[in-house]
């Protein structure tokens, strides 16, 4: 059996099929699993109150948070190669909080954004702007986790970094020969030369999007005052539910319900979406690199 | 290969996998044969972590095994229920052998999932009487169906802390006692901050995210039934849950509102600090437990404390004096191999009223048995008192064990979020939705 093939049954076919396996059945880690047909897969879709609240957030977070840190790390890449002086101190500025812990990071900006005492509604109400609640407002948690995320983009900063300096210069001499502005430079010869990456990028993003955990688990629990005590407990997802990502179901069914069942399709959810977007990713993936050529 | 080949391979893959799945975790029947005797080292799990408390805890176990020279403890604190049940399930030689919880919340899932031995053949080995031992209503919050997975491990009531020096300042002379009084003591107790948009104090933060006001603590004054008896989820048919829940939503809204109450929590810090809001003067009433008198002393507040029931309705005025009751809880891993002897630990610390005294006057909560309630060693500070008294009080209640765990709660508790928001028109109708939802959640957990 070559070593391929016991990696691949190991550490991808047994847990999958182990996956499926228990999805059908009713396990809670002490008794022995019982087949109980699709009954799980009928609780999750529709009697798990926090299901379908997760799954909007979670498709929330791969769209805007994706597209966000994308366009922005860009952004930030293309600034750090065009500025001319203290190019270092402003690469080490962006590529810093990429690493800092996600908990002390959300820690951070838990505190940077309370709607009582932070700095940063300080400074909005100084100016005379509305300051909203961020995490404690359901309609500003998801936005405010997203400002999290693009403070954490070092890591796509420097991956841009490296693909535009490798972009060709006598492409841009031959476009500025033909008067190209930089809005047609960018677009034509920046995006089409640097399009495996954003493809990469965007992969990679709507993966960890997928995977989202730590950062709204304890953004939400912060901000809802329950951080160890005497027994409270508390449902995911604080503020009404809208940092709830489909990462925490799985853990909440799994280790905290001890539905092992249920939380088995949940994660087979979410391994069928992670499929489907890389899916139809690779295949737009194509038609970039065929623009870039 | 064929595809039939194929098909076959796979059908025997997934039959080998379920077959090898069901056999790592099938678990052998609760079963106890070790020597009590026996030289043997117990693991004894448990959650507190302030060094008093842990200090405590060491005492404790110094003199447990002083008593039983044979029997050494290794003792790991600062542990989650999370953690509790990944290594119970895990089982093993790294798995605890006794394991203290917070959760009273988790009992009907310890007991309804076997995690821990059932207690009740100890006790009955040992001539331990619980009925003559323990107060009915911890007895009622350590067992599921008959099965007495867990023992008290000191109690814990609830009711009002107070700032005796607001009152004063506010020409209130008392406690209030009934809810209506509450809200008028609460209002006058609030004061605007000079913007006028936020607080410079509020007699009490109501909201459930306000640390120990949860709605099963406040659902208590009301004496509320939470399931039939045929255990279906009685929410929306006792008309205690719907009274308590608009009388919340009411007081949230005489203190200023949602949106501006939960803003001035929002700059609260942590409940277990020196800064809680209540020692240093922002709150001037906390819904809270016994331990609080005692650490706002510790954090060296400049203002007199008192300590009160909670209020009750208006139409129960005679039961003030009630509470909500529920406690730290004690069991063995039904996976250990030495449960004679972690039954000597637990026995110990449960039922010994000199152990039990000393734990709760070293940690301040309130004592787990009749007789420590009644030991003349026990330090009863006037705020200790009350506390005392509630958890005496005939119609104090808890929350009943289900298969579940505390998931019915947080489900409630959810709920309850939405109305004190002002997010539910019709809250029966509501509360029937949390009850088919209950009744869902408790069928798939039996």
């Amino acid at each position: 059996m070559s070593p391929w093939l016991i990696g691949f049954s190991v550490f991808f076919a047994y847990p999958l099929l182990s996956t499926v396996y228990f999805s059908f059945t009713k396990y809670d880690g002490f008794r022995p699993p019982a087949f109980n047909g699709a009954d799980n897969w009928s609780y999750v879709f529709t009697d798990y109150p926090l299901f379908w609240p997760a799954m909007r957030n979670t498709l929330w977070l791969v769209v805007v948070m994706v597209s966000c840190r994308v366009v922005f790390g860009l952004g930030v890449g293309l600034l750090a190669t065009k500025i001319k002086t203290g190019v270092g101190v402003f690469r080490t500025l962006f590529y810093l909080p990429y690493l800092a812990p996600p908990v002390a990071a959300t820690l951070a900006f838990v505190f940077l954004l309370n709607p009582g005492t932070g700095p940063a509604n300080t400074l909005l109400d100084a100016v005379g702007l509305p300051a909203p609640g961020w995490f404690t407002d359901a309609d500003w948690s998801k936005p405010a986790l997203t400002a999290l995320a693009l403070w954490g983009v070092g890591d796509l900063m420097v991956i841009f970094m490296a693909a535009l300096l490798d972009v060709p210069k006598e492409q841009y001499e031959a476009a500025e020969l033909d008067g190209a502005g930089a809005w047609a430079r960018l677009r034509h010869i920046t995006l089409p030369n640097i399009s495996p990456i954003i493809m990469f990028a965007v992969v990679t993003g709507v993966i960890q999007a997928m995977q989202y955990y730590t950062q709204p688990l304890v953004a939400g629990k912060v901000a809802a005052g329950v951080i160890g005590g005497s027994g409270q407990q508390l449902e995911p997802g604080y503020p009404d539910r809208s940092t709830l990502t489909l990462p925490q179901l799985v853990h909440n069914l799994g280790f905290q319900r001890f539905d092992y069942g249920a939380a088995c399709v949940v994660a087979l959810v979410l391994f069928a979406l992670s499929m489907a977007f890389t899916a139809l990713l690779m295949r737009r993936r194509g038609g970039l690199i065929g623009a870039g050529r | 290969m064929p595809r039939t080949g194929r098909l076959t391979t796979a059908a025997a893959l997934l039959a080998a996998i379920s077959a090898l799945a069901t056999a790592c975790t099938g678990r052998a029947a609760d079963s106890a044969t070790d020597d009590p005797k026996a030289d043997v080292t117990l693991s004894f799990w448990h959650g507190w972590s302030a060094p008093g408390e842990v200090q405590a805890i060491e005492e404790g176990i110094a003199r447990f095994e002083k008593a039983h020279p044979n029997i050494k403890v290794e003792v790991t604190g600062n542990m989650t229920d999370d953690k509790i049940n990944q290594a119970l399930r895990a089982g093993g030689d790294k798995a605890p052998d006794v394991v203290s919880s917070f959760t009273t919340d988790s009992v009907g899932q310890f007991c309804n999932s076997r995690a821990f031995a059932d207690l009740n053949p100890f006790l009955h080995k040992s001539g331990v009487d619980k009925t003559k031992v323990f107060p009915k209503t911890l007895l009622e919050y350590t067992q599921f169906k008959g099965n007495q997975c867990t023992l008290p491990l000191l109690n814990d009531a609830y009711g009002l802390v107070y700032n005796k020096t607001a009152f004063a300042a506010a020409g209130i002379t008392e406690p209030p006692k009934t809810w209506s009084r509450f809200v008028e003591v609460a209002q006058k107790l609030t004061k605007a901050d000079a913007s006028g948009d936020s607080y410079e104090q509020v007699g009490l933060m109501p909201t459930f995210h306000g640390y120990e006001t949860t709605p099963m603590r406040l659902a208590a004054q009301w004496s509320p039934t939470y399931f039939d008896a045929d255990g279906r989820s009685n929410l929306s048919r006792d008309p205690a849950f719907a009274k308590m829940l608009t009388a919340q939503k009411d007081l949230v809204a005489a203190l200023g509102g949602y949106e501006k109450l939960e803003r001035f929590r929002s700059t609260f810090g942590d409940e277990w600090s020196a800064e809680h809001p209540f020692h240093t003067g922002r709150v001037a009433m906390q819904i809270d437990g016994e331990w609080r008198a005692p650490m706002a002393k510790e954090a060296g507040v400049g203002f007199e404390i008192g300590t009160a029931p909670l209020p009750v309705p208006d139409d129960q005025a005679a039961d003030y004096g009630k509470g909500y009751l529920s406690g730290t809880v004690v069991g063995i891993a039904s996976g250990s191999k030495k449960q004679n002897a972690a039954w000597e630990l637990v026995k110990y610390m449960t039922t010994d009223t000199e152990a039990v005294v000393a734990f709760a006057n070293a940690i301040h909560n309130v004592p787990s048995t009749l007789a420590a309630l009644e030991s003349p060693d026990l330090k009863v500070t006037p705020e200790l008192r009350t506390f005392l008294d509630i958890a005496r009080h005939p119609k104090s209640g808890t929350t009943p064990a289900r298969a579940d765990g505390g998931t019915y709660q947080l489900t409630f508790q959810d709920f309850a979020y939405a109305v004190e928001k002002g997010g539910v028109a019709d809250i029966t109708a509501g509360l029937a939705e949390v009850d088919r939802q209950i009744d869902t959640d408790i069928a798939k957990a039996e």
